[in-house]
């Protein structure tokens, strides 16, 4: 029996998250006061899984923290409570700290009990608030249930308000055969009985057939059980919740006063039923407390010092999986069929080659490459997620945030389903939560100033995704009080960042909130205003090849778009010739080339080199001395091509021989086997098999733009006299 | 039963003891010396063929190569060790190493010896540290020394070898 766990908590995080996620927006989705059961229903299940996982795994914190939230929105269900905002607020909150503690679990860190223990006593709060309430409910429930019992109910019901600590339930549990094909084990439910009280069990074989007949996959047992304590019905029908209709149910009040003596008359009862019973030791609490035990939470600094001594091993548990359509692996799968297809036709050809099958191959190469081309794509394909793993969490944030604050806020996502690669969703999602908080603080106003203005009192922010030309937009619009144009050259000039009378076009005074340390708004929330996030925002999705740009109207709304490639494993780039080397400039930061001779250039203090684009003088590097590359017999030292590159509104030219062409280069790390390397970004490899290097053009540029006193200078000056060929 | 279980546990133990005891070394040449590294860490060995120069970086760093879609650095190792620089010739041959570092990372390196000689088995208890020239000469890569049919085979700590050295200027990289 002693299955090694661990190699299913991996799935079971996942289904939790899953879980958690469901119940997220199910919880957001529920209109107060009016109940759908449907998304109640949702909730609940969510809740369910995570508490049978749970305890399957042994995270009895987890399991008992959900089973409080289960009791609570159980009574939801049922319609015995109103679905109330407070409620509502107490689950998500839960949520989130369930979320937590998975996750501390997860990284094999303790938990942080006192979270948990506040969101526990703030869940039972709300149980107990409208406990009175409950409870006759509840006894209203029980008592049709009972009605086909015998004359002894009015009795029970007495046993029940009087003597609270004898009192108990008798269950006869007749499961159809098929009830262990449907997942559900026995034994499990016995254990969870267990633990709401004194329990006992009896075993009734009678059913089994001889050996050489018997099916181990049925179940051809009955039960006969009894719980002692005072223990709601419902949550014994909870334990069996999940079995209704794969088995015969029968939830009897235990009769009588004493229960101690109403074992053995319930045995007697039914003698005829459970003819050759057999007594079961019940593996009730001593058996239970014993795993409790070792999972309550270890002394903490012996977890912290485990969890410090793997960093690497969490580290790469959280990057490890992805979740991939099976649609996109069978075309995949299709498409490795037609290459090895293609590929036997070939070696037919190449066996026995003639001048005159030359058509032949030629077709075959083509189709093969065809092949490739595709293959390539799906297999990019499976790194795309659809963005609606960022925006999901978005409802939740503006109902967090709008609550908060007391706008009234409709959030509407459109394209949820646009794919995008996985590493740019992990990494679009921070920006993304910031620019909706802006909206969300400065856009939208408060509804009494919005009404005033003529505009509906809910404000609406719009999140919409889509493909445009091998890139990705994202979209944030908001109905709100838009950029105030004057405001911004005002703030601006003050905080000395422009001159007051420069004139701007619309776009470049939007532009300036991209600024660090820019902000218009007059008070400094704890949401946003503090002039730190734009300019990170910007450099962020810089950093992720993209750019972000801003329309907006003052006093009619704003909408952000973000352009992002749609993957960063493949880039377009210029390949540029310096020397003997090939470099890769990314195409994307390329303004523009030109030719030119080296007359042209203005030396600075006779040593640093500008050349005038233009109106501006822009700072030249020359790569043939950045990179120490020898010339070789054929290029001219005077004269070559200046690339002009762009990061973040400042110019740069590169120096170099000749452009060699642009094309698609797949990026490869350096670092995986080597370092990082400065004023290179990665390296890719040519058609020809050699290794060429991508420029890190914003190292480049900065460096480029730097005082003259720091050098970018090799450690150790390399012998270029030497042939590396 | 028992017995069988104890009698197959000490079997294991012997043979494991065994392996403990001997151990292969993969020996080269370079401007005459004899060297070698432990053979579990070397992936396969390769001509020489051009690499692609990294700018400033140390002179033995000679640059990278594409090996089957990864990017393979090359280290001279004559250089590296401070033997006089030879050209290239076609008998030039790359050795490529797996290199552990601190954080149970493998890398992949190339290093560029004269020729490659032999598999030589050993006894690691025959394996003598080797002598201390005090500053002058680095001996911090030496595993220890081996006479091998009166040769003396130097052997190379493969990741204290491959440890690429920290190059401090990274004011440049982004953020």
């Amino acid at each position: 029996m002693s299955i090694d766990m661990s190699q299913f908590h991996q799935v079971f995080f996942e289904e939790c998250f899953e879980g958690l996620e469901a119940m997220e927006s199910g919880l957001l989705n529920l209109d107060t006061g009016d109940i759908d059961s449907e998304t109640i229903n949702t909730i609940f299940r969510g809740a369910h899984s995570i508490k049978g996982g749970s305890g399957t795994f042994g995270f009895n914190e987890v399991a008992d923290f959900t089973h409080v939230m289960e009791t609570l929105l159980d009574e939801m269900r049922d319609g015995r409570r109103k679905v109330t905002q407070p409620a509502i607020d107490v689950l998500l909150g839960s949520v989130d700290c369930l979320r937590t503690m998975l996750a501390s679990i997860q990284a094999e860190e303790s938990v942080d009990s006192a979270a948990v223990e506040k969101y526990k006593t703030a869940l039972e709060i709300e149980l107990s608030g409208s406990s009175s309430e409950a409870s006759t409910t509840a006894s209203v429930t029980t008592q049709p249930l009972n009605e086909n019992a015998d004359s002894t109910i009015p009795e029970v019901i007495d046993e029940i308000e009087t003597e609270t600590d004898e009192q108990g339930w008798k269950i006869g549990f007749c499961p159809y055969l098929d009830l262990l094909k449907t997942g559900n084990d026995p034994v499990r439910m016995f254990r969870e009985l267990a633990e709401l009280g004194k329990y006992s069990v009896s075993v009734n074989t009678r059913d089994v057939p001889d050996f050489a007949k018997l099916d181990p996959e049925e179940c051809n047992m009955s039960w006969a059980l009894e719980v002692v304590g005072d223990i709601p019905l419902n949550d014994i029908q909870e334990i069996f919740n999940w079995v209704e209709g794969d088995c015969e149910l029968d939830i009897q009040p235990l009769a009588k006063k004493a229960p101690k003596k109403a074992a053995p008359v319930a045995k007697q009862a039914e003698p005829e039923s459970l003819a050759p019973s057999v007594e079961i030791e019940s593996p009730k609490p001593a058996l239970v407390a014993v795993p409790k035990e070792i999972i309550s939470p270890p002394p903490k600094a012996e977890v912290q010092q485990s969890a410090d001594n793997d960093p690497a091993k969490t580290g790469a548990k959280a990057a490890s999986t992805i979740r991939v359509d099976t649609t996109k692996i069978d075309t995949l799968i299709n498409m490795v069929g037609e290459v090895v297809i293609t590929q036997s036709m070939l070696s037919l050809i190449g066996e026995n080659f003639s001048m005159d099958k030359l058509p032949h191959l030629k077709r075959g190469l083509s189709q093969l490459e065809r092949h490739i081309r595709d293959m390539q794509q799906s297999v990019m394909n499976i790194r795309m997620v659809p963005i609606s793993f960022v925006f999901s969490r978005f409802p939740r944030l503006v109902h967090d945030i709008s609550s908060k604050l007391g706008k009234k806020i409709d959030l509407k996502l459109i394209g949820e389903s646009t794919e995008v690669d996985k590493a740019v969703v992990e990494l679009i999602s921070d920006p993304i939560v910031h620019l909706i908080r802006n909206s969300l603080d400065h856009g939208i106003e408060m509804p009494s100033d919005r009404v005033a203005a003529g505009k509906p009192e809910t404000g609406t922010i719009e999140l919409n995704a889509y493909h445009r030309g091998g890139h990705i937009v994202i979209e944030i619009t908001d109905d709100g009080r838009g950029l105030d144009r004057n405001k911004l050259i005002k703030k601006a000039a003050e905080k000395g960042l422009i001159d007051e009378n420069s004139p701007l076009t619309d776009k470049q005074a939007y532009e300036l909130i991209f600024l660090p340390g820019f902000s218009t708004a007059e008070s400094i929330t704890d949401i946003s205003g503090r002039g730190v996030g734009m300019d990170v925002v910007r450099r962020n999705i810089q950093s992720l090849g993209g750019n972000i740009e801003i329309i907006s109207e003052y006093g009619k709304g704003t909408t952000i778009s973000i352009h992002l490639p749609l993957t960063l494993a493949i880039i377009d780039g210029q390949s540029v010739a310096v020397g003997d080397e090939i470099y890769i400039v990314p195409l994307v930061s390329i303004k523009e080339s030109i030719n030119i001779t080296e007359n042209v250039l203005n030396k600075l203090a006779g040593k640093n080199e500008t050349y005038k684009l233009r109106n501006q003088y822009i700072p030249v590097v020359r790569m043939h001395e950045l990179f120490n590359v020898p010339a070789n017999e054929k290029s001219n030292p005077g004269e070559g091509v200046i690339v002009v590159v762009e990061r973040q509104g400042i110019l740069c030219g590169l120096f170099v021989d000749e452009l060699l062409g642009p094309q698609q280069v797949v990026v490869k790390s350096l670092e995986t086997n080597y370092r990082r390397v400065q004023g290179v970004s990665g390296a890719t490899i040519l058609g020809d098999g050699s290794v060429a290097l991508i420029l890190d053009i914003p190292g480049l540029v900065r460096f480029s733009n730097r005082k003259p006193s720091t050098s970018f200078k090799p450690q150790e000056s390399r012998n270029d006299s030497r042939s590396y060929h | 039963m028992i017995q069988e279980v104890i009698t197959k546990a000490a079997d294991h133990n012997q043979h494991h003891k065994e392996l403990v005891k001997g151990a292969q070394y993969l020996s080269f040449t370079l401007d005459n010396e004899e060297y070698g590294v432990d053979i579990l860490r070397v992936q396969e060995i390769r001509s020489w063929e051009p690499v692609s120069r990294i700018p400033n970086v140390p002179h033995y760093e000679k640059g990278v190569v594409n090996l089957r879609g990864s990017i393979v650095p090359i280290i001279d190792l004559r250089e590296k060790l401070g033997i006089k620089f030879t050209e290239y010739t076609p008998l030039t041959v790359v050795v490529v190493l797996q290199a552990a570092d601190g954080n149970k990372k493998t890398r992949t390196m190339g290093v560029v010896v004269d020729s490659v000689s032999d598999v030589i088995n050993l006894d690691k208890t025959k394996i003598q540290d080797a002598p201390d020239f005090g500053e002058k000469a680095s001996n911090e890569f030496i595993n220890g020394l081996v006479s091998v049919n009166e040769r003396m085979v130097i052997l190379l700590d493969v990741d204290k070898l491959l440890k690429l050295e920290d190059l401090e200027d990274q004011e440049i990289s982004e953020n």
